[in-house]
């Protein structure tokens, strides 16, 4: 039986040429990276540091979030908190119909995405417009991003100009890339001028000071944020530092790790409202202490969001983010994901070759693939692996646990491959047979071969 | 000189005799009273990959009989050893499986560090490409890793180097995952063969003659596809070019 993963990653197969597009563009991205952190001898002390950093305020974080509501009250800012998504849906919603607004703009928050915020403001009839342009694309195209830096990587500009044409009335067939920016921005200035209110995410939260951070390379967080009346910044509360100083080890970390630029080109910070404007702050747990109490998967939250694990993950740029069904994809996801909801994606750990890339970009060192293969044991502990193959695994224990039965099961095995080879050769059921030769049976073990050389 | 004791992958024991053969008798010819327990099977890390460790008991146990009380226990096979490494466990016999655990080397890291070996008298007049496995590499730190910012270096391939006419290349990705993965190349098939293609067609483009590496696994996998695409090129195991022509 095929996993949830492996048959949409077929299914992203199927199309080789595209698969390869997929994969060289985001081994380009990889490539940046590496020129990036190559560029800073002090790179793996940074590395090093951000994990300090995070281990301890995790270690420390009631303190940390305490200390940081404090000062944003002071701040003038209004903060709440959710327990879980729905209630984080619900305190935004409430935000909205008091202020009596019905259209919001939003820039990228991953918090909302695995939150479902736009599906559930646009049930209550509120129109959400998502301003990175990226977010915006899959929007048109009712689809989830694939990609948590870069939403529509699955997409080509010629996509892009066909999604266009149909909601924004561009011209068929021009996939400029120019002519097709230029349309999005007259689309959203509109969109930010007649907003009254905007979410944003937040990439950093200063508990020593009450702010928070947002980078982006748009400036659609600071567009929204500026023109509207409310601005409300959503975040897991897992986004907090300590101070104001450590800052800095993260924003170099930060670009370089996702896109290879020495720094986003918006690094904003938001202390208080303006004069006459609202601020919120939203603080979401959704599950997130349940995963700090996990022993083996605690050091998961330390994760800034770079995405530089998605785009070294041989596996992700050979299936696409969708085919890991969930809002944050990629081998972070594979970790993240299971805390939420373990039997809907109990398939993601094993969506990995555990080749361990993933650990040694990390800027924050989480040690993914240890996670990743952590994460198969309480799957299986659970029950939640196929029957099937749980009487495989337990058939293989029950040879290789018995030298004399591995033998016979070896020696009977390799007669059968030289003498009816066709059992074997079957696409249907061996799917190593598939697209790929068998190696030869040999007539004689290593071990047999032994034998006869010690009586000789 | 050292008493070693050979540890041969249960695929390899299987399918490819000639690999541990190779082991043996370098192994011998660098002067090691090499040990083959008869009684050896399978790390276990089949199971314990695909979250099944606790069914692993039988695996670590008969390990544990075969292996105990030899100088080093190595192995030509980075995945395997990284397995014992990391996860091989008793709670009957929690130091024997102690002592095993840092005792188990990987065949090139044992003669690069053990045996310092730094002079090979092969010969092996062809051109080959070298395939990093992710978990001799990034696992038991056998060369540096594109990822890190950190100094050069190859166990693997500064071996390699040594042998006479043999002309070493490297794929511009050097340390990407040919795919195989354990049982990830069955239950994830498309992605894995993918992989296994990407990594076969930069060796191509390479105009190599043969593809090394230090795991037959990864060389097994990648064989699979080169066969079904009848291609002329060839895997060889590491042991296989580092005894070949030394006397």
């Amino acid at each position: 039986m095929s996993s949830q993963h492996a048959s949409l990653a077929e299914k992203f197969n199927s199309d080789e040429a595209r698969t390869n597009w997929h994969d060289q563009t985001l081994w380009w991205v990889r490539q940046k990276r590496d020129r990036a952190a190559n560029a800073l001898p002090e790179w793996e002390q940074l590395r090093q540091w951000a994990s300090d950093i995070k281990d301890h305020t995790l270690s420390n974080l009631y303190n940390y979030l305490v200390e940081f509501e404090q000062n944003a009250l002071s701040n003038g800012v209004k903060v709440h908190w959710a327990s879980d998504a729905e209630e984080h849906n619900r305190i935004i919603h409430s935000i909205i119909q008091e202020a009596g607004i019905r259209k919001i703009v939003k820039s990228k928050s991953m918090l909302t995405e695995e939150c479902h915020l736009n599906f559930y403001l646009q049930t209550k009839g509120i129109e959400v417009v998502d301003t990175d342009l990226g977010e915006r694309i899959v929007q048109f195209r009712e689809e989830a991003p694939s990609h948590i830096v870069l939403p529509a990587i699955h997409l080509k500009k010629e996509d892009v100009s066909d999604t266009f044409h149909e909601h924004l009335n561009t011209e068929k067939g021009n996939f400029d890339p120019q002519y097709l920016t230029h349309a999005a921005r007259i689309h959203l200035r509109e969109k930010f001028v007649s907003s009254e209110l905007a979410i944003t995410g937040v990439n950093f939260a200063v508990a020593e000071t009450g702010g928070i951070v947002v980078c982006t390379n748009e400036g659609n967080a600071d567009m929204g944020a500026h023109a509207a009346r409310i601005h409300i910044a959503c975040m897991g509360f897992e986004k907090i530092i300590p101070k104001a100083e450590h800052l800095g080890v993260f924003t170099r970390l930060l670009a370089r790790s996702a896109t290879g630029q020495p720094i986003t080109t918006y690094t904003s910070h938001f202390h208080c409202p303006r004069p006459g404007q609202e601020m919120h702050i939203v603080l979401v747990d959704n599950g997130r202490s349940r995963q700090l109490g996990r022993e083996d998967f605690r050091n998961s939250l330390k994760c800034i969001r770079c995405a530089a694990c998605f785009n070294t993950c041989p596996v992700y740029r050979r299936s696409g983010g969708h085919s890991y069904h969930t809002a944050v994809a990629g081998p972070i996801g594979s970790i993240l994901n299971p805390n939420l909801d373990m039997k809907a994606n109990a398939d993601l750990p094993f969506a990995s070759t555990l080749c361990g890339s993933c650990t040694n970009v990390c800027p924050v060192k989480i040690n993914i693939h240890e996670q990743l293969w952590k994460w198969r044991q309480v799957i299986s502990a659970e029950g939640l692996t196929e029957p099937s193959k749980k009487i495989g695994m337990q058939l293989m224990a029950w040879i290789l646990a018995k030298p004399a039965v591995y033998r016979m099961a070896g020696s009977t095995a390799r007669w059968v491959l030289r003498n009816f080879p066709s059992v074997a050769k079957s696409k249907r059921w061996n799917p190593w047979y598939k697209q790929r030769e068998l190696p030869d049976a040999p007539e004689e073990s290593f071990q047999e071969w032994y034998k006869k050389r010690q009586r000789s | 000189m050292y008493t070693v004791g050979l540890f041969v992958p249960c695929y390899v024991d299987q399918f490819y005799p000639q690999v541990a053969i190779a082991s043996l008798q370098l192994l011998e010819k660098l002067g090691c009273k090499v040990v083959v327990p008869m009684n050896q099977t399978c790390c276990g890390q089949p199971m314990a990959n695909s979250g099944f460790a606790s069914l692993s008991y039988g695996c670590d146990q008969n390990f544990i009989q075969n292996f105990d009380g030899l100088d080093f226990i190595v192995c030509p096979s980075g995945s395997c050893t990284l397995h014992i490494k990391e996860h091989l466990h008793s709670t009957q016999y929690p130091n024997k499986a102690d002592s095993i655990r840092r005792k188990v080397v990987e065949l090139t890291e044992f003669l690069t560090d053990i045996l310092q070996v730094n002079q090979l008298k092969g010969k092996f007049p062809h051109k080959v490409g070298l395939h990093n496995s992710c978990h001799g590499q990034r696992g038991l730190n056998l060369s540096s890793m594109s990822e890190l910012v950190a100094p050069y270096f190859s166990k693997p391939a500064s071996l390699l180097q040594q042998i006479s006419g043999l002309e070493l290349v490297l794929p511009d990705r050097s340390d990407e995952c040919c795919g195989f993965g354990g049982t990830f190349c069955v239950f994830e098939e498309a992605v894995s063969v993918k992989m296994g293609k990407d990594r076969i067609r930069e060796h191509e483009e390479n105009q190599v003659e043969f593809i090394t590496g230090g795991d037959m696994s990864c060389l097994m996998h990648l064989q699979g596809i080169l066969k079904r695409k009848n291609s002329k090129v060839q895997v060889i195991h590491i042991a296989e070019i580092l005894n070949a022509g030394y006397e």
